[in-house]
């Protein structure tokens, strides 16, 4: 096992590297706005223009501009580790803004990863029980709601709904736990549901799917030829080998969702790391870009190896293949 | 069956005649693999591990064995459906051992394959009329305009209704689809057949049914076969000589009617003792050899005879520490054994560590 | 051992299961399949029973009924199947898990997907006892082992750690009967339990079976297709075709007294160890029938060369002809034997 965690390991600094060199090589070669400018002010004169150039460091051909992006990135700068560096736009260390607006994109992130398992896993199961009957059309009519409706409408018409129309909710922003739970929570719940509909209906259908197959295999029937209860025979043995395509996926999931859930912050007026690296786009605010590219493919190659090491878990073959 | 160099003549070798096929020390690893970044070899699974076989024009020759012994791997290594590491093909005089596709092409007319699985052998989005007239269209080997008639005749040969041209294989049987597989191989009219378990997933039934049309066609065809199968009482019905595998080797070859009056290797004689018999009386009254333990794994293969472990006639340390050759100890019959059973009496198991005679152990 | 003071239910004599006039049918998009058509028989202690059959014969359909793993959403049932004196198709579905794996036990044909591959070995065998007994984990695991033991595992506390996928093919189907008999049931049940296996291996696990069901006194049915099987390791033997019971009587009865056409077309179209080899084998015409258009009259006459017009009428019923040897034939007992004598009957 631990040759394969080291093998992992290798993959995941090997794509790391890889997408950011891809990434800063892209916005090297077509920045969307050159920054110097953005910052020099207005009306800025060529020479300081150029001054504006050096400072940002905008000088140096690509391949050093590149090998500063990974010096800091693995050995720290100034500000501490790992280095985060200095936005071309506030012109400030990125460290303390980037880690709170983590942050926050993680409590919507893991917030909505709870909502999401409990209702997919319990609409997949009850469909997969109550195969052709009702509560299977129902949950498959849901699930193909919720893979359709495209996030930014849900929210916004979940707004409408329950702000607007119904006052129950306060609306949109982030209010942190230490300032009030109760609003932080009220703040969240919208946001958490949206996110989660479109991944629960997936689940549910995933779930439904992986236990149907699971309700054909030979040992369910071995299962209850011992005599087992129902209930025994379902959640002891149809379930728990239908969870392993649903761990595979969940660690995919929520890496992508904690690089950053664009649409989803967008609509909420979330200061999380989607609409950080949004905002960075249209300045052409490179080393913010960066970062969290950085921090985004990480996330998400650190929680597959996260959801395979749990998956070998669960799937004894899998340990000694 | 025995290189020229050490061995004495090989059994039945028939003066003058061309083997149509023949294979000569034939071995197929299947390399496994270790390593963090790069893959290194740790070793091999030795499917088919020096394998010396001939097959007369006209006759039948079985090959018999259990899990692992690796007459599936062989019969994939003669239709070059696996590449050899390491041995010579010989196919009527040629040795394609090392032909590309495109050179293998016209020996392909000549040399046929029908597979186990009618299920999964046949490509489910074809009609059956396509699938049997492909290899017409491959080979280019009758007008187009002519093909669906030649289809259809084959069809009618094989026992199909040639009207059934459009359907699709799920619409058949599983006997049905097995005649699909014959006529398909049947097509290009070639010499050899390599029948890889024709009738292992059929009814008791219908095995009868392609059995007969196999031997028919035989006949009518001046085929050739090597006729694969683990079932002992079908591989002697329809076998001249039979060619018994264990663990990628030969361990005995015999025409059908000394092997089985007189196995030599006692692991033909453990075979032959496990096989169920149709017959009370007859079963109650044989001696019933019953071997322990399972099959080893073609991984890591005992040393010396790969059989030592498990067989009754085992002594050391000679058996644990030198292979045995395949020795002609009677006209045609050769064996792989350092005490090859001396009479239809000898195998009666002496109770050695990890051999069993009839009885609780 | 637990269960056996249930064994005071039957009196010696009254079989142990008795299975009256069973129908199985599934209604289907296509139709109705007829699966099992009118099977009726007794097992008694301690006794081996062979059912053969080909694929869509109900040999599988009428055990898996016995033992309840047949939904009543999924199959209509008629009939009796009286086990120790109760009838198990009235029974509550809860009364009817206690029966299953206690007092009867089934093992099936494929090892290698037969056992649940996320658990161990000794914890699915275990969890058959403690589905039942009120007994310890510890227990129950010690009780795992002792039966690895018996079914010739070796080093069974190490075995039992391992996962089925570390097994070999024969290994897990020992871990198979292990499991079934663990608790000391009355009829074991094996439907096909060596098809998938090597034929040393089969040689072993019949064996097995044979040595056990002294030991655990148990009755056994082995299903399967392999007369050579049937004859080695049965007492009786029950022939079945379309659903129905087409010949059943002891060992040498059939093999040597066969009474049925289609007895007598298996027995002709096996290729045997013990024929001469330039034998051709005689198949039987045609193929199996459908479920859900079975033939009228009896089953078998499309494919009968001795067909006369009342079999295509008429369903012929099981005879007695003296004895336990019973066919459902409309021939006459003398043409029969004459058939038999004069066609099947290998020249020794």
């Amino acid at each position: 096992m631990g040759r394969y965690i080291a093998r992992r390991l290798l993959w995941v600094l090997l794509v790391v590297i890889l997408v950011t060199f891809l990434t800063f090589l892209i916005f090297f070669v077509i920045p969307p706005v050159d920054p110097a400018i953005l910052f020099a002010g207005r009306a800025p004169s060529q020479r300081l223009i150029e001054e504006v150039r050096v400072s940002l460091g905008l000088n140096h051909s690509f391949w050093v501009q590149y090998a500063l992006f990974l010096k800091r990135i693995f050995l720290g700068d100034q500000y501490g580790w790992p280095g985060f560096g200095l936005s071309f736009v506030t012109r400030s260390p990125i460290r303390e803004n980037f880690l709170t607006r983590a942050f926050v994109t993680f409590q919507l992130a893991i917030g909505a990863a709870v909502v999401w398992l409990i209702l997919g896993i319990f609409i997949g199961i009850v469909s997969a029980l109550k195969r052709g009957r009702w509560q299977d059309r129902a949950s498959m009519g849901f699930a193909l709601f919720g893979v359709s409706a495209p996030v930014f409408w849900l929210g916004l018409m979940g707004l409408y709904i329950f702000w607007e129309k119904l006052h129950w909710l306060p609306g949109t922003g982030y209010i942190p736990f230490g300032e009030s739970p109760s609003q932080w929570f009220l703040h969240f719940l919208l946001p958490w549901i949206v996110l989660a509909l479109l991944f629960a209906a997936f689940y549910a259908r995933m779930v439904r799917g992986s236990l149907l197959e699971a309700f054909g295999q030979d040992w369910m029937r071995t299962a209850r030829a011992k005599g087992l209860s129902e209930n025994k025979v379902v959640y002891k043995h149809a379930l728990r080998a239908s969870l392993t395509p649903v761990v595979s996926l969940f660690g995919a999931d929520l890496g992508t969702l904690l690089g950053g859930a664009i649409i989803t912050e967008t609509v909420f007026n979330l200061p999380g790391l989607g609409t950080y690296v949004v905002r960075s786009v249209q300045n052409g605010d490179l080393p913010v870009i960066m970062d969290v590219v950085v921090f985004a493919s990480l996330a998400v190659a650190l929680m597959s190896l996260v959801a395979d090491i749990l998956y070998a878990f669960l799937d004894p073959r899998v340990r000694f293949s | 069956m025995t290189t020229q160099t050490s061995q004495p003549s090989a059994p039945h070798r028939k003066a003058g005649v061309t083997p149509l096929l023949k294979v000569s020390g034939a071995r197929k690893y299947f390399p496994v693999t270790r390593g963090i970044i790069f893959q290194r070899r740790v070793g091999d699974v030795k499917a088919v591990d020096d394998v010396d076989l001939e097959v007369y024009p006209g006759e039948t020759v079985g090959l018999v064995g259990e899990t692992g012994c690796g007459k599936t791997t062989l019969a994939r290594v003669i239709t070059k459906l696996h590449e050899t590491t390491a041995g010579k093909l010989e196919f009527d005089g040629e040795d394609y051992t090392r032909y590309s596709r495109r050179q293998m092409r016209p020996l392909r007319r000549q040399m046929q394959i029908i597979f186990q699985d009618p299920y999964a052998s046949l490509n489910p989005r074809k009609t059956v009329g396509s699938i049997i007239g492909d290899p017409y269209r491959i080979h280019s080997v009758v007008p187009k305009d002519q093909i669906k008639t030649s289809v259809q005749g084959l069809m009618e040969r094989v026992g199909l209704n040639p009207e059934h041209y459009n359907r699709y294989p799920h619409e058949f049987s599983g006997g049905q689809r097995q005649r699909v597989g014959v006529a398909r191989a049947l097509a290009l009219t070639p010499r050899l057949i390599v029948c890889d378990e024709p009738v292992s997933a059929l009814d008791v039934s219908i095995q009868a049914q392609i059995l007969n049309l196999l031997e028919d066609l035989q006949r009518e065809f001046n085929l050739t076969y090597l006729f694969i199968a683990h079932d002992l009482s079908v591989v002697r019905h329809v076998s001249d000589r039979i060619v018994v595998m264990y663990l990628g080797k030969v361990a005995e070859i015999a025409p059908q009617a000394d092997l089985y009056r007189d196995p030599k290797h006692p692991y033909t004689g453990t075979l032959l003792s496990a096989v169920p018999i149709p017959d009370p009386d007859l079963a109650r009254a044989r001696q019933r050899i019953i071997l322990q333990g399972d099959v080893p794994s073609p991984i890591d293969p005992p040393k010396g005879c790969r059989f030592h472990p498990r067989c009754p006639k085992a002594q050391f340390p000679i058996c644990a520490t030198e292979e045995p050759q395949l020795r002609e100890l009677a006209p045609g019959h050769a064996a792989a054994c350092h005490f090859p059973l001396t009479g239809p009496g000898d195998l009666v198991a002496r109770p050695l560590p990890g051999a069993e005679a009839q009885g609780p152990g | 051992m637990t269960g056996r003071s249930r064994r005071d239910d039957t009196e010696d004599g009254q079989p142990l299961l008795e299975v009256r006039d069973l129908k199985v049918h599934f209604p289907t998009a296509d139709g109705l399949v007829k699966a099992v058509d009118g099977v009726s028989f007794k097992i008694h202690r301690g006794e081996t029973l062979g059912v053969v059959g080909e694929s869509g014969s109900g040999k599988s359909v009428t055990f898996l009924t016995v033992m309840g793993l047949i939904g009543s959403r999924t199959a209509r049932f008629e009939g009796e199947v009286i086990f120790k004196g109760r009838d198990l198709l009235k029974l509550p579905v809860e009364e009817m898990r206690h029966i299953r794996g206690k007092e009867m036990g089934m093992v099936f044909q494929d090892p290698m997907t037969s056992l649940h591959p996320m658990y161990r070995v000794g914890y699915q065998i275990a969890e058959a006892v403690l589905a039942h007994e009120a007994t310890t984990k510890k227990a129950a695991w010690k009780l795992a082992l002792n039966l690895l033991g018996k079914v010739g595992i070796p080093k069974p506390e190490e075995a039992a750690r391992r996962y089925p996928h570390e097994f070999s093919g024969g290994m897990r189907q020992r871990a198979m009967i292990a499991m079934s008999l663990v608790l000391n049931p009355d009829l074991l049940i094996a439907d096909e339990p060596t098809t998938a296996l090597d034929v040393t291996v089969q040689a072993q696990i019949l064996d097995l079976i044979d040595r056990l069901r002294t030991e655990f006194n148990a009755a056994v049915v082995i299903i399967t297709h392999d007369l050579g099987v049937v004859a080695e390791h049965c007492d009786r033997i029950q022939v079945m075709y379309a659903g129905r019971i087409v010949e059943t009587g002891m060992g040498r009865d059939l093999f040597y007294r066969g009474r049925h056409p289609y007895t007598w077309g298996l027995l002709q179209s096996i290729p045997r160890l013990d024929a001469g080899q330039s034998q051709r084998l005689l198949p039987i015409k045609g193929l199996p029938p459908s479920l859900i258009f079975v033939p009228p009259g009896c089953a078998f006459h499309p494919r009968c060369p001795y067909v006369m017009d009342v079999c295509r009428t008429e369903v012929p019923v099981l005879e007695p002809a003296g004895g336990p040897h019973m066919a459902a034939c409309h021939l006459p007992m003398e043409t029969q034997e004459r058939i038999f004598a004069e066609t099947v009957l290998q020249p020794t």
